[in-house]
């Protein structure tokens, strides 16, 4: 493609994104904002799993820290009430802190990362999800325990990324949370995919990738294969931090029962489907992953074959566990690349032309 | 004193059934290196079966077909799926596992709803009282099981074909297969066999005091991947002394909850895991696994 195309094709892109939510109902911009905050751990955790070549069941957890870790840096103490306590700060700072609370539990895991390998470090990192769901459960003073607690609003130098403060039409829509969180959500996840894409290819990227495909010979080439390994864990856990934040805010009161084990198995899902070591591939994952069940929950009255929860039939949420338990299968058995890997085939001819 | 002994026996019984669990997860890693989560489900297959058939067709007839229906899925997701990309690495096999697993559970969820089945089993809520000691009479009797079992599987595995087929396989696949050694059939022995254990397992965990069948049975059976890891994958032998060890810290921790209160409630179910870490800190390879030796 030429360059004045492309510019064209990006520009479009971007208003197009701006464009959304003024014509998308609240249940769609509710869907892309559950999307896009999966999508940004999704992509932590293909770089560990494609990239680094190690196994995470442990993404939950640090998706759980992510989340709970804004809520307590934002959140506000209410004097009076036995409302979870919080330190107040600034939501941009608390943003960070929540980010960098996640990369430092990643970091402290590093002892077992670095030294178990693949298969056993998932079955290890198990353990800190079972672990989290019963400190969650428990630490009532900062998570609310299994009430939850409630997620401050996001805001930046005045702006409140909530329905008030300043009001706001734009043609004719009001743009309350949802609206605006979308724009926060976009232009995290395109700075997210910015950096992972950068990330596979950079120098650190590909000293991973030979970790993976061999440990021996990579350290023989020089590279400090526990500090890498342990690095990509780290890295992985800021990526499911930032997840969790852009979480925390889309659903605006979290709760312990969203981060558990099943959450971890989704990631997995989400990588895989997309095909593991791919950005884009972990994207496209966590969209059919996470909006899966929300659409056919939401069309459950007018699609077929679907039944209302607790009539005899199938109803939405085992619907689509039925459909994305197959769709590993079918991935795994036929299309290991997964999704990345079909439009990579797909689009081969093209690049063998250009080649020669 | 005797609240502690109780606890520690009750915790050795419960162990015992982790135990059995956990052998089935260590068979299949041996002969196909494969880690199978759906490991969990398929217990719940078993149990499941033992609660809806019970009432027809009497329980001992019924524990008869769970086995059965267990080991033919086990050995189904063997021969259909596995066997295709038995070649793919561990990492792509476990998550193809996990896929299964998300297939069967939900499946089973949606069939068992929001009933509690009752396995229904002769020895119903008794409970075994020696020197002061309470067991449940279902634990002493899943400890006699685990026992008989876990002996005739390392029996079998020392003295039959079967066994120095399967062990060649664990050591060397592809010197086993040269050998003529038939992998398949070795691979679809160690999954039947443990589909076998998973549902003995499922039946006892679902028995008193446990209420019933409930999908939840599950991540329950979980438990016994901390007894796995700990034990040291490859190890019979470590499967069942983690096993065990898991069984009496989880009854320990649930028994003194009340004196342990400080780290908050449901201490039982986490603390398996926690066990898990700590182990792993100090041992990667588990407490008999193959240490991984790197030479040049």
């Amino acid at each position: 493609m030429s360059k004045p195309l492309r510019t064209g094709i990006a520009a479009g892109v971007v208003v197009v994104l701006a464009a959304l939510p003024i014509y998308l109902e609240s249940f769609w911009l509710q869907t892309s904002l559950f999307a896009m905050g999966a999508i940004v751990a999704a992509i932590g955790l293909t770089l560990l799993v494609g990239i680094a070549g190690q196994l995470s069941l442990a993404h939950a957890f640090f998706v759980a820290i992510g989340a709970y870790g804004y809520a307590f840096l934002a959140g506000h103490d209410a004097p009076g009430t036995d409302a979870p306590t919080g330190l107040g700060l600034p939501p941009l700072l608390a943003l960070i802190g929540a980010v960098a609370l996640a990369g430092l539990a990643g970091a402290l895991f590093s002892p077992i990362s670095g030294r178990v390998r693949g298969i056993y470090l998932g079955l290890a990192s198990l353990g800190l999800v079972f672990l989290g769901q019963h400190v969650l459960q428990n630490a009532t003073a900062i998570t609310g325990g299994y009430e939850g607690v409630t997620v401050e609003p996001f805001s930046v130098a005045g702006f409140s990324f909530s329905d008030a403060d300043p009001d706001l039409t734009i043609l004719g829509v009001p743009y309350g949370r949802l609206e605006r969180l979308w724009y926060l959500d976009v232009v995290v996840v395109a700075l997210a995919v910015w950096y992972g894409r950068n990330l596979v290819r950079s120098r650190p990227g590909r000293a991973l990738a030979s970790v993976r495909d061999g440990e021996i010979a990579a350290a023989v080439h020089g590279i400090d294969v526990v500090r890498y390994k342990a690095a990509a864990f780290t890295v992985s856990s800021m990526y499911a931090g930032l997840g969790g934040v852009l979480t925390a805010l889309a659903f605006g009161r979290i709760v312990p029962e969203s981060f558990g084990f099943l959450l971890s198995i989704d990631f997995l899902v989400m990588v895989v489907i997309g095909g593991a070591g791919s950005v884009g591939g972990a994207a496209a994952g966590a969209v059919f992953v996470t909006a899966l069940p929300l659409i056919l929950n939401h069309y459950s009255g007018s699609l077929p074959l679907l039944a209302e929860p607790g009539g005899g039939g199938i109803n939405a949420s085992e619907a689509s566990r039925f459909i994305y338990g197959a769709a590993i299968v079918a991935v795994l058995l036929f299309a290991r690349d997964g999704l990345a890997g079909l439009v990579r085939r797909s689009r081969s001819p093209e690049v063998k032309e250009s080649l020669t | 004193m005797s609240q502690f002994l109780s606890l520690v026996v009750g915790g050795l019984f419960l162990g015992a059934i982790y135990a059995l669990v956990a052998l089935g997860f260590v068979t299949i890693f041996r002969a196909t290196g494969v880690i199978n989560f759906a490991q969990g489900s398929v217990l719940l297959v078993g149990a499941y079966l033992v609660g809806r058939l019970n009432g027809s067709i009497g329980f001992w007839p019924a524990v008869l077909v769970a086995i059965a229906a267990a080991a033919l899925l086990s050995l189904l997701i063997d021969a259909l799926l596995i066997r295709r990309v038995r070649a793919a690495d561990l990492g792509t096999l476990a998550i193809l596992t996990l896929g299964v697993d998300i297939l069967i559970s939900t499946e089973m969820t949606r069939a068992i709803g929001t009933d509690v089945l009752s396995v229904g089993a002769p020895w119903g809520a008794h409970v075994v009282e020696v020197a002061g000691i309470r067991v449940p009479a279902s634990r002493v009797i899943a400890g006699g099981v685990a026992l008989v079992l876990v002996g005739a599987l390392a029996a079998a595995v020392k003295l039959t074909d079967w066994g120095v087929a399967m062990r060649s396989a664990a050591e060397d696949g592809e010197t086993a297969g040269l050998m003529g050694i038939r992998l398949n059939r070795v691979a679809a022995g160690a999954w039947a066999l443990a589909g076998g254990l998973a549902a003995i397992g499922g039946l006892f965990l679902a028995s008193f005091p446990a209420a019933g069948v409930t999908p939840g049975l599950g991540l329950v059976a979980l438990a016994a991947i901390p007894a796995v890891v700990l034990g040291g994958f490859d190890s019979p032998a470590g499967a069942v002394v983690g096993g065990l060890i898991i069984g009496v810290v989880s009854v320990l921790c649930a028994g003194y909850q009340d004196e342990l209160s400080f780290l908050g409630r449901g201490l039982g179910t986490v603390a398996p895991y926690v066990v898990m870490l700590l182990v792993l800190l100090v041992r990667p390879s588990g407490l008999f696994g193959t240490r991984e030796l790197t030479r040049v």
